[in-house]
């Protein structure tokens, strides 16, 4: 296994006076994709959200590329090369779709090489271009919400539930762009529970059950290990007739 | 980190029809729909040009004061009931200000009239500026995302504020001089137009302007209009919202300066709790143009205005209502107000 890009050590975090994540320890290493499964309500997002600093781990430390990120703020998280695409998709509905991208683009108007990178995946961001973000549909907004986090170069992209009621052709799309971006050198972290998705694109599992981390290994030897995916997380990965 | 593009991989057939830009024009016809509908009620034309003209000016002033408390609302989700205090500092800096170039206000030449009016203007503007900066720092921010001890603390600034005016300036109303050449009216035919309101609409309009521009053509704007529908995500793509806070804040309290010299010049009098007053119209005025809306704000300032005027010339006794009904029946069909912005 590579080098861990992101290093997760008895992190806990409380929302109010609820106990979440209860000592969560994993790593995910450069390059590829590291899927993290679980139950509902099993403390994905939050973790996620966590490593973003936008809710605070209150005990455990955080490491990215070697520096502790547990007590920065979120946009210096974001600065140290992290992107996140929000289950929500976070996109801002009165910006136009080029508005919404420029902002993405810290550094700069966006390369435009890069688009074109983007638009072959997502062309309907290019025919929508000068449109508010509002009006497009739940793929297209999902679409944009990914574009935003790969219009520049990250380290890595935390994704959470991407392919949640998006219709089959985008997620074509949006399974040939994370392979694109892992051959470009950008590691994702993929909270994932579309079993086709997460299999397609996962080179690494992590499972999580009540706000701890039960299982962690090669998403191949998950995938084609049904006992232990029942006992993980009372499912079979393998796909239904 | 490489900034070169990955290779171009060739699309996937994605149909999808090109949804609308769907404008929502509704809330520019209200403006000259009330004033259409009042013409016939008013009877005389000329009556009812006086009256639309004042609305309109008095509506701008109301535009000036409110446009940076909806930005500060909708960006910051902060109820500032300490709004009122830079009003009323605003207005009394500019009338110290005022008060040695009183050769430039008591001349005739218009010129000198409105020198004076910036000079006093840009020193109210810089004075609540700085105020605005120590209010956020001191009272607002131990207070973010707590609305009830937000309105608490900030009433509280604003009775300081309002002590402390009393302590600096006296207690008593004080003269606002109206600049020689900015008194009296203009007349157009049978039709008087006072050459303050005109003042008034002149810089209404030229706020709104640069408003627009600042929010529509850069990236500061960007960035407030994109924090006003979703803080948290401006923060996630690295940009530290909080500076962004401070700078709303202060531009807020600033335009609440000017405001207040606009106010306090259109009254001619000044009292310490000028800012009070106006602030029970600035905040119908926010929450009919739908909280965070620059655009709401100022469609939602004329209607206020132009409903106060004619109400207080129909029927005097319904005015003081007349504008808590208005926000009823807008509030009734619009829950969010005339343009609400996106919210996550």
């Amino acid at each position: 296994m590579a080098e861990p890009l992101l290093t997760l050590s008895g992190v806990h975090t409380h929302i109010g006076r609820y106990h979440i994540l209860q000592g969560v320890d994993f790593a995910v290493p450069a390059g590829g994709v590291t899927v993290l499964l679980g139950r509902n309500g099993a403390g994905k997002t939050t973790t996620l959200r966590t490593i973003m600093g936008l809710w605070r781990a209150s005990a455990g430390t955080l490491t990215f590329d070697g520096r502790p990120i547990t007590a920065l703020g979120t946009p210096d998280i974001a600065r140290a090369g992290i992107a996140y695409v929000p289950e929500t998709m976070g996109i801002f509905a009165d910006l136009t779709v080029r508005e919404n991208m420029l902002l993405a683009a810290r550094s700069g108007p966006p390369d435009s090489g890069r688009l074109d990178w983007i638009f072959g995946f997502f062309p309907a961001l290019k025919t929508f271009w000068q449109q508010p973000a509002g009006v497009l549909s739940g793929g297209q907004k999902q679409m944009l919400s990914i574009a935003r986090a790969v219009v520049e170069p990250r380290r890595l992209i935390l994704v959470d539930e991407p392919t949640k009621g998006i219709a089959p052709a985008i997620i074509e799309n949006m399974i040939r762009a994370f392979r694109e971006l892992k051959r470009s050198d950008t590691t994702i972290l993929l909270v994932e529970q579309n079993v086709r998705f997460a299999s397609a694109l996962g080179d690494h599992a992590v499972v999580m059950d009540d706000g701890r981390i039960v299982h962690a290994g090669p998403m191949a030897a998950l995938a084609a290990d049904t006992a232990l995916q029942g006992r993980l997380l009372g499912l079979s990965l393998e796909p239904h007739a | 980190m490489t900034k070169t593009a990955p290779p171009v991989a060739p699309p996937a057939p994605v149909t999808a029809a090109v949804p609308g830009r769907r404008f929502d024009a509704v809330p520019l016809v209200l403006v000259p729909l009330l004033a259409l509908v009042a013409l016939p009620l008013v009877g005389s034309t000329n009556s009812w040009i006086t009256l639309t003209v004042a609305g309109l000016a008095m509506g701008m002033m109301i535009f000036v004061i409110a446009s940076g408390l909806t930005l500060i609302f909708g960006l910051m989700d902060v109820l500032n009931f300490g709004h009122g205090a830079f009003i009323a500092v605003g207005a009394y800096v500019a009338l110290s200000a005022l008060g040695p170039l009183a050769g430039w206000i008591q001349t005739d030449a218009l010129g000198w009239n409105l020198a004076a009016l910036l000079v006093a203007a840009l020193a109210a503007m810089a004075v609540t500026g700085v105020l605005g900066l120590a209010f956020e720092r001191v009272i607002v921010r131990p207070v973010y995302g707590q609305h009830l001890k937000q309105i608490l603390i900030t009433m509280g600034g604003l009775i300081v504020a309002e002590q402390l005016i009393r302590v600096v300036w006296g207690a008593d109303q004080k003269p606002m001089p109206l600049p020689a050449g900015l008194r009296g009216a203009v007349l157009f035919g049978d039709i008087a137009v006072e050459k303050f309101r005109l003042l008034a609409v002149v810089v209404g309009l030229s706020v709104l302007a640069a408003m627009l521009l600042v929010l529509n053509r850069t990236r500061l704007g960007l960035l407030i209009r994109a924090g006003v529908e979703n803080g948290e995500m401006v923060e996630a793509l690295g940009y530290r919202i909080r500076r962004l806070f401070v700078a709303v804040f202060v531009a807020g309290s600033a335009l609440a300066g000017l405001g207040g010299t606009l106010w306090a010049l259109y009254r001619e009098t000044l009292t310490a709790d000028i800012g009070a007053e106006v602030m029970v119209l600035v905040f119908i005025v926010i929450i009919i143009g739908g909280l965070g809306s620059v655009g709401g704000c100022f469609i939602g300032a004329l209607l206020v205005a132009l409903t106060a005027n004619y109400t207080g010339y129909l029927a005097p006794k319904f005015a003081l209502v007349s504008n808590i009904v208005l926000m009823v029946a807008v509030l009734m069909v619009r829950p969010n107000g005339l343009w609400p912005v996106a919210k996550r």
